[in-house]
């Protein structure tokens, strides 16, 4: 079996994402990354040292300073024939092209698996991680996206893979990147952070977040936030911990003001520990918490925070 | 303007859904069915750009056993000018919605087709990709805003930590996120005047489209539980068991 693996990165550097789906292919068998950027010669570099690599694909181009969709499937599409499977990670990207992906080679997309039965089956999360589907794939080319709470990450070792050009493919110009607005925080990413804070609609507002945010600091935490807080608009869209925003599994996940809505749950109860901090006792994030704290979090938050040095 | 809206008819969010004994599927009898969340937006998105005259007429369609008809008229209702019905017995995979998908939206001359991001029952997040590679369309995926003019669509994507904007020449698929809208709901004069709208039924075998499922499903299974903790009284004790006893602060 030759798997290969689409680096997630931002041109500067390797996400964390990447070593998730890389640990994930390495059930399989030869693992292979494929380095997709421009001016990305850091990636390329950093990428040929993860640990059991048989070798890294690279294309370099500035066509592929943004990872459009159109662009990037159909080059994929290129050196698909060599592998047996492709892996991506379940990030904004992944999602975006994988399907994209699989419907050009007239093959069957396994979105978000967070098991591998075998080469051909493995498990997927459906109803919003109410149920858990076996799924068994009969194409010969399997377009895989992984979720990436639900494998290791792989290491970065000494001994460098082989490097491989790929020529750039086919370039749309139907679709054109126009700018990005990327919040700006210090924290680590929600999704790979090892501690996350998060705040629902009892916050209240955006001011009162920053009672959370001063908490967070202090712990090194990413900020996360239930649907119900950016639907009110007190938090940007992508801090959205759920079934429809991001799925995360840090060692520590405190909800403060969070009732614990099924769609909440669905994207934060693999995390290791969870904490509930809510003054409504009856809250279902009890259901789900290791430890609870039925109080008013405008009380409860400062005197954590207090309380770690 | 030509916009094709797919929507799909699945169980209802509010409903807490119950594994069948046997594992081979999730409980559907007696059990409420809605549009599909992420496709009310979708039909809405179509009606806000027909009513500022950009376009001139909104279809719905959707695939599936006899029932899905009650969701291409809850599209009606909502204010959508006709239906397409594709009666398909059989299980279908995104893939095969979206061969079939392409091939009416050619039929159709279809410029823009506005669709959910996911649905909530299988959770794939893929039949609006499909179609674009499969017509070799643009696609702006989890679109929070939609500009268009002439034949130029300017969407705002919800990604990985923020937002990015792109330009898609049409025809080209648009997937619709969360905050793209509010959704209307319909009211009881639209819903009777929906009952005389259109729909056109289309047997899957006239499409020469192979349905059978490359993806199938083997076993449906609840997901571990997780066991509730304690309840601590104080900060403090919840401070004391995070540093010594879970040991993660």
């Amino acid at each position: 079996m030759n798997v290969l693996v689409i680096a997630e990165h931002n041109n500067d550097e390797i996400l964390p994402a990447t070593l998730n789906a890389v640990n994930a292919a390495k059930q399989i068998g030869t693992v292979d990354l494929f380095v997709i950027g421009n001016d990305c010669q850091d990636v390329i570099d950093s990428g040929n040292k993860i640990e059991g690599l048989n070798k890294v694909l690279f294309c370099n181009n500035k066509v592929y300073e943004n990872p459009l969709a159109e662009n990037i499937s159909t080059l994929i599409q290129s050196v698909s024939k060599d592998y047996t499977h492709i892996f991506f990670a379940n990030t904004a990207n992944g999602k975006n092209t994988a399907p994209r992906l699989a419907a050009l080679l007239d093959v069957m997309i396994i979105p978000d698996v967070i098991e591998i039965i075998d080469h051909n089956t493995f498990k997927r999360p459906i109803y919003a991680g109410n149920a858990i589907a076996t799924v068994r794939s009969s194409d010969t080319c399997k377009v895989i996206t992984v979720r990436t709470t639900a494998f290791e990450k792989a290491t970065f070792g000494e001994k460098e893979a082989a490097k491989i050009e790929i020529l750039s493919s086919e370039i749309t110009n139907l679709t054109k990147y126009i700018s990005s607005e990327l919040s700006k925080n210090e924290r680590p990413e929600l999704t790979a952070a090892d501690i996350v804070v998060s705040g629902g609609r009892g916050l209240g507002s955006s001011e009162n977040f920053q009672i959370l945010e001063k908490l967070a600091d202090k712990l090194g935490a990413a900020m996360g936030a239930s649907r119900a807080a950016v639907d009110a608009g007190y938090v940007p869209n992508d801090w959205q911990v759920g079934q429809t925003g991001k799925v995360v599994a840090p060692d520590l996940y405190i909800a403060a003001g969070i009732s614990g809505a099924i769609q909440h749950l669905a994207g934060m109860k693999d995390s290791k520990v969870i904490v509930a901090i809510n003054k409504d006792e009856d809250a279902p994030i009890f259901t789900v918490s290791d430890y609870g704290l039925a109080d008013d979090l405008f009380k409860a938050v400062p005197e954590l925070e207090k309380l770690i040095k | 303007m030509k916009i094709l809206v797919p929507v799909k008819r699945v169980v209802d969010y509010n409903v807490k859904v119950r594994v069948k004994n046997d594992e081979s599927g999730i409980e559907l009898d007696n059990v409420k069915m809605s549009m599909n969340p992420f496709d009310e937006i979708a039909v809405e998105e179509a009606l806000r750009l027909k009513e500022k005259g950009i376009a001139s007429e909104v279809i719905a369609i959707s695939i599936g056993v006899t029932q899905v008809q009650e969701t291409i008229r809850n599209a009606l209702a909502m204010g959508a000018d006709s239906g397409i019905f594709v009666e398909v017995n059989d299980t279908l995979e995104p893939l095969t919605v979206a061969k079939i998908i392409a091939s009416i939206a050619k039929k159709e001359n279809i410029d823009l087709m506005i669709l959910g991001k996911q649905a909530i029952d299988d959770d794939m997040n893929a039949t609006g990709q499909m179609i674009s590679a499969l017509l070799n369309w643009p696609q702006a995926t989890f679109a929070s805003k939609v500009e268009i003019t002439d034949k130029t669509a300017k969407v705002s994507r919800e990604v990985d930590g923020g937002t990015e904007n792109i330009e898609i020449t049409l025809p080209a698929i648009i997937t619709t996120d969360l905050r793209l809208n509010e959704p209307r709901y319909a009211s009881l004069p639209n819903i009777m005047k929906a009952k005389k709208k259109p729909i056109n039924e289309i047997k899957v075998n006239d499409l020469k489209i192979d349905i059978t499922q490359k993806l199938e499903i083997l076993k449906v299974e609840e997901p571990s539980k997780r066991e509730a903790g304690i309840m601590v009284k104080t900060v403090e004790e919840l401070f004391d068991k995070l540093q010594n006893e879970a040991k993660v602060i």
